[in-house]
């Protein structure tokens, strides 16, 4: 599979499934848990093309993994940005996880993707 | 009266000795080395100027076995057209009666000299890797070496890997055709290529298979020249040639420092087993295990257990699993802390 693919597919799972992981860490989401895992899979396939894409321009582990890093860590910002009804911000919460499906995508597509043929 | 200094003598002996090959076109510059089949030296094709080595049997018998075996060696490589075998550019009979080829000039070392600098499993395995691809592309067109050793395989300068010396490569198969003369009419002499009687002992000790060493050259298939492959791969990992029994050869494997793992032992056995028909079957195969171990796939050599295949699963996605289990073990301690 070729690592922008791959990237955007493994993102989107990984995206998805870190949205429901909010029915367990933060319960009280619960009646947003469908908008969150949208968001969070738009995320997730967002950060997975662009990393794929660096994968697949650079043949680097630990720049791939960097650039995973830093790419999620970023919209995990951004998402951690929006606060909560009492006004706080879930940012470890969502940076921390958010940033290791970075670390995850960026090796995954460096290691299994195949580069893409190029004209 | 001039005296000459015995330097000098000793000089102009030698060079009494060089062939004369057609001045127009090669000029012996100096002799590269001699076996017991044929003497190689540098030369300069004066044509295309370039620097080629030249190979002379050492008998001046025309038709003789030297000569018919130095002529099957230059159609043998004219053959193979392989970056891992030394191509010909040229053959033809000298004024004495004697068969030279040309081929390429190899600038490197012996794998013998090049072994002390191959650091690691991978480094050898790269190296012996594309050993077995030359003599598998050898198999693939019908014929083995029945050779193979380390002074037959030269490293050059750029890291490209030759195997050498096919004067007593077997062409599998080969009808007896009359093959043409000087002048375009076939000879008697050569209607046989690949001429071992039986009983002729063709190999070296320590790297030739059992059945070439008990005397069974011409029944010797491809099985032969992996049996040799595995002899080189564990002269390459242990430093010596293998005892002949194949336990011996397994214990030395497994106790040897820097061990090397279960899966690449199980590959050098198979190759060293006594029958041919327990080897593989020809290196394609040998090198088709080799690919599979190196990518950590499990091997035809070697059945694993389940416990072996977990490991090896494993270790093959080990970086992968422990960024999950890093992710699921952080999601799960949010959820701790939060309740």
């Amino acid at each position: 599979m070729n690592k922008p693919v791959l990237g955007l597919l493994l993102g989107a799972v990984l995206g998805a499934f870190d949205g429901l992981t909010a029915l367990i860490s933060a319960p009280e989401t619960q009646d947003q848990i469908l908008g969150i895992v949208i968001g969070s899979t738009a995320k997730g396939i967002v950060v997975g093309v662009l990393v794929g894409w660096y994968a697949s321009r650079v043949n680097s582990l630990a720049k791939g993994m960097l650039v995973g890093l830093v790419v999620a860590a970023f919209f995990a910002f951004l998402v951690a940005l929006a606060p909560n009804p009492d006004g706080s911000h879930y940012w470890v919460e969502i940076m921390l996880p958010g940033s290791i499906v970075g670390l995850i995508v960026g090796y995954a597509t460096q290691k299994f993707g195949r580069t893409p043929a190029r004209a | 009266m001039m005296r000459l200094s015995d330097e000098i003598i000793g000089h102009l002996r030698e060079v009494a000795t060089w062939p004369e090959l057609p001045p127009e076109r090669y000029v012996v510059r100096r002799p590269i080395g001699r076996g017991g089949m044929g003497a190689v030296f540098a030369a300069h094709d004066e044509v295309l100027d370039r620097e080629v080595a030249v190979k002379i049997s050492n008998t001046a018998e025309s038709g003789g076995d030297l000569d018919r075996r130095l002529r099957q060696e230059a159609r043998v490589l004219a053959q193979l057209e392989h970056p891992g075998i030394v191509p010909v550019h040229d053959a033809g009979v000298l004024a004495d009666g004697r068969w030279f080829y040309v081929m390429k000039l190899v600038h490197g070392e012996t794998l013998i000299e090049h072994l002390p600098r191959l650091a690691g499993e991978a480094a050898v395995l790269s190296v012996f890797e594309r050993i077995a691809e030359a003599v598998a592309f050898a198999h693939a067109a019908g014929i083995i070496h029945r050779d193979l050793k380390p002074s037959n395989v030269m490293v050059g300068t750029f890291g490209e890997v030759l195997v050498l010396d096919w004067g007593v490569a077997k062409v599998l198969g080969a009808t007896r055709r009359p093959a043409p003369d000087r002048s375009g009419s076939a000879t008697p002499r050569d209607r046989d290529d690949n001429a071992t009687a039986s009983g002729t002992r063709i190999g070296t000790p320590g790297f030739m298979a059992p059945e070439q060493h008990r005397g069974d050259a011409s029944v010797a298939g491809p099985a032969a020249d992996v049996y040799s492959l595995g002899a080189l791969l564990f002269w390459m990992l242990i430093g010596s040639s293998p005892p002949a029994a194949l336990d011996e050869a397994a214990h030395a494997l497994g106790t040897a420092p820097g061990r090397p793992a279960r899966r690449l032992r199980a590959i050098v056995v198979k190759c060293l087993a006594p029958h041919p028909d327990a080897r593989y079957a020809h290196a394609g195969e040998l090198v088709e295990d080799l690919a599979r171990y190196r990518a950590g796939n499990p091997v035809a050599a070697h059945r694993e257990s389940p416990i072996e295949r977990a490991a090896a699963w494993f270790g093959r996605y080990r970086t992968f699993i422990l960024l999950v289990a890093a992710y699921l073990v952080m999601r799960a301690l949010f959820a701790f802390l939060q309740r």
